[in-house]
């Protein structure tokens, strides 16, 4: 039957292919929810109206990237889906709820009026909140290891609750409300845009404090992450990626001191990407931390195969309309007109 | 006390619960996408702007659904992970790769496009916005074709092989995604979409004419709803019928549960009512019409069909469940069927607009169609248990290892956040109906972004 597996390195290429879709996701949903955590603290509700007008169009295509994640961990590694699902069951759940919260708040906000409406700027907010500190903890939990018997889950109920996946969940917190503070620069404009380029200035600091907490916490929880990072000369060719992290925090530091509109958003997902790195750099081979590698947990080669075609296929073409529609709605944002 | 928490029921409870609430918004946006299309077409080719109010007001309605539909749907892509890993580990060869097809040719799509649809209106063409409503349209029926294959695949399942390690392996692409049951499968689910969205649009538009308000717009959602009635309600009384007979083929005992029949016999009758008993293996006060069961499956009148003892009790599905579903499914569609008729007289009577009784009908139809997909869901549903995989896998043997509180907990969470959110989108519906078509100008805004600079 048709198999590409003579031709590439199908296991490697899914794992690529997954890597590159929960990047998406991260930093394109990042955003939204971090527009979310921030909602309450906006000064006004002419803001929140430019908040939830700025990403209204995109969310849903953004939060697809999720499911693109999820269904593409079953479709090429099915059994990392069947241990790391029943692993955080919990939280997976929680996010889950979180995320229904959100995506409804988008419709009914602009339905309701009055104090009815406030309920729904309350359950945007919690709602990305939730689904924010669980993506946060599913990471604290994720480095620390998943315990595995045969081909299951063989952990309690309560293994991804602790201290570090608490601060790892707050981490990411912040990680995404500087994603949805930059947007908001670059996409808004007069108090919201003041008030959005002070309010990354002011997360900017503990997302570097987060990045730092992690990075220097898996090289000691783990020898094999020590060794990878500090041994010769490892050290030398890894130098770059904290080395350019620094620089990229230097410099949205004074882009939102000089009033660069644009740029301090994708420096951000610069940002984003240079800790993603590191972090699939330190637990490489790993997909289920420290008991099964991507090619152990790899579907069968036809498996892999017939989904990378229409991968291969459809990827460029969902990329492309994904851009026109952010090409359609370019522009700053307003309050002045609605959903209706 | 916890220990009376069994996770395999509450799982089972818990993926029914939240996949019967999912499938009420696609069954719903399915058809009205498709319609939504036919508007603006009717729209663009005649310049009538009652075509474009009525959008106008039906693709808010459609918003609010699709939402709804979209976050109940992410839920369901996890589930299968969080509570049915085994399955997901054994089958995940053979149906992620159809699930994965969903999401990169049709959510995506949909995604995308249904921001240009809802908020594009002062920002593309009028033909590039009808383009984003027939791809959102065509990305409802992509969606629909994958989920369906895969469903039908753990009804009819084939085109695979099972390992030495108990996984499943595909061996052929196109005998697992075209198996036995999908096309029927998928014709009488887009059908039944279509039915559904008729039936809600049916009953909006009678309503609206019998207040007496937007009477123009109410013409074209009654007259259009009844067209589907008069020729797709009865085309669905084939469709069903056709999948009744490949159902008979492939799934014998969820046929024998549905018809109620414990004896293999031939000249089988069709068991009206009845009352069917799992222990006692019968079915009390049965009113028959006798041999009709026989000529409907195998098309002759002392034609053999099998009775569920056939199969030892731990294989048979519960058969009440099947049996009673069954029977509120086609009672619908007889009522649907019965509705288009009447329709059709009336409209030669040239009083389709203007009959009180009939505008009482097509209001109380309005859920209609909802029960008739769930109903339709359970019997396919139940009746395939006790299995997963029809005669390969068993429910019981897929759950993941999670133990029963998480699951109370996350069950009773998903109850009442459903209710919630359904009680609020149900109620933004009800608010949009009260409020009715507009006139164009002071709806669609750009959604609030400014017109860019050219």
């Amino acid at each position: 039957m048709f198999n590409l597996g003579n031709f590439v390195d199908l296991p490697l290429v899914w794992y690529g292919l997954i890597g590159t879709a929960v990047f998406l996701y991260v930093m394109l949903d990042g955003f939204d929810l971090g527009i979310g955590i921030l909602f309450p603290f906006a000064p006004t509700d002419t803001c929140r109206d430019r908040m939830m007008n700025s990403i209204a169009p995109f969310w849903d295509g953004n939060e697809t990237w999720l499911v693109l994640g999820g269904g593409g961990l079953l479709a090429a590694f099915p059994l990392a889906y069947a241990i790391l699902m029943p692993a955080l069951y919990i939280p997976v759940i929680l996010m889950l709820l979180g995320l229904i919260f959100r995506g409804v708040a988008f419709e009914f906000r602009f339905k309701a009026s009055g104090n009815s409406r406030k309920i729904w700027d309350y359950a945007f907010h919690f709602g990305s909140l939730t689904a924010a500190v669980m993506q946060g903890m599913f990471l604290g939990a994720f480095v620390q290891g998943v315990k595995v018997q045969g081909r299951g889950y063989a952990g309690g109920a309560f293994d991804w609750l602790n201290a570090y996946s608490v601060m790892t969940g707050i981490a990411l917190v912040f990680g995404y409300a500087l994603l949805g503070a930059t947007w908001l620069v670059m996409k808004t404009e007069d108090e919201t845009q003041t008030w959005a380029r002070k309010t990354a200035a002011y997360v900017l600091g503990y997302v570097g404090l987060g990045i730092a907490l992690v990075s220097i916490s898996m090289p000691v929880m783990n020898d094999a992450i020590r060794e990878l990072w500090f041994s010769f000369p490892n050290i030398y060719i890894l130098l770059p990626i904290p080395l350019g992290t620094a620089v990229l925090f230097a410099l949205i530091w004074r882009d939102l001191h000089t009033g660069r509109e644009y740029r301090p958003f994708f420096l951000s997902v610069g940002i984003f990407l240079a800790a993603y790195l590191g972090l699939g750099i330190s637990l490489w081979p790993w997909l289920v931390p420290f008991s099964v590698t991507f090619r152990q947990a790899a579907a069968t080669a036809e498996s892999q195969s017939l989904l990378l075609v229409g991968t291969v296929v459809m990827l460029p073409i969902i990329l492309g309309y994904t851009a026109y529609c952010y090409y359609i709605f370019r522009g700053k944002a307003s309050h002045d007109a609605f959903y209706g | 006390m916890l220990d009376a928490l069994d996770p395999l029921l509450l799982s089972r409870i818990q993926f029914a619960f939240t996949v019967s609430f999912h499938i009420i918004f696609p069954a719903f946006t399915i058809g009205l996408a498709s319609w939504l299309a036919v508007l603006e077409w009717r729209w663009l080719k005649t310049g009538n702007q009652v075509f474009a109010e009525t959008y106008q007001m039906w693709v808010k309605i459609f918003a609010v659904t699709f939402g709804m539909g979209v976050v109940s749907g992410v839920v369901l892509s996890f589930q299968f992970g969080t509570n049915w890993s085994v399955f997901s580990d054994r089958a995940g060869n053979v149906l992620g790769p159809l699930l994965g097809y969903e999401v990169l040719t049709a959510f995506f799509l949909e995604a995308s496009f249904l921001g240009i649809m809802l908020f594009g209106w002062n920002r593309v063409s009028p033909k590039m916005h009808f383009a984003a409503t027939v791809i959102v349209a065509v990305g409802t029926l992509i969606s629909a074709f994958w989920i369906l294959s895969a469903n039908s695949w753990m009804q009819t399942p084939q085109g695979f092989r099972i390992g030495q390690d108990g996984l499943f392996y595909p061996t052929d692409w196109i005998k697992v995604i075209f198996n036995p049951s999908f096309p029927y499968r998928f014709v009488h689910m887009v059908t039944a979409a279509y039915m559904t969205t008729a039936f809600v649009v049916a009953g909006v538009g009678a309503y609206y004419l019998w207040r007496g308000l937007h009477v123009s717009h109410a013409r074209v959602m009654l007259g259009m709803a009844m067209i589907m009635a008069v020729f797709v309600a009865p085309a669905q009384l084939l469709f069903g019928d056709m999948h009744g007979l490949n159902t008979f083929e492939h799934q014998p005992a969820k046929v024998a549960a549905m018809e109620g029949l414990w004896e293999t016999e031939k000249g089988a009758p069709l068991v009206l009512f009845g009352w069917p008993n799992q222990e006692e293996e019968t079915t009390k006060y049965s009113l028959e019409i006798p041999k009709l069961s026989s000529f409907i499956l195998t098309h002759d009148l002392n034609g053999e069909v099998r009775g569920l003892k056939e199969w030892p009790s731990e294989d048979r599905p519960p058969v009440a469940w099947v049996f009673w579903c069954f029977r509120i499914m086609v009672g619908i569609g007889m009522l649907m069927i019965a509705t288009g008729l009447a329709a059709l007289v009336l409209y030669f009577k040239k009083r389709l607009f203007e009959t009180r009784w009939f505008q009482y009908w097509c209001m109380a139809m309005t859920p209609a169609g909802f029960i008739a997909v769930l109903a339709g869901w359970f019997v396919t549903e139940i009746g395939r248990q006790p299995y997963i995989v029809q005669n390969v896998m068993r429910t019981a043997e897929s759950m993941s290892p999670v133990t029963g509180p998480p699951i109370a907990i996350s069950l009773a969470a998903f109850i009442v956040v459903y209710g919630a959110i359904f009680g609020a989108g149900s109620y933004y519906i009800v608010k949009l109906i009260g409020k009715g078509p507009v006139s164009s100008d002071e709806t669609f805004g750009a959604h609030g972004l400014k017109k860019p600079p050219l």
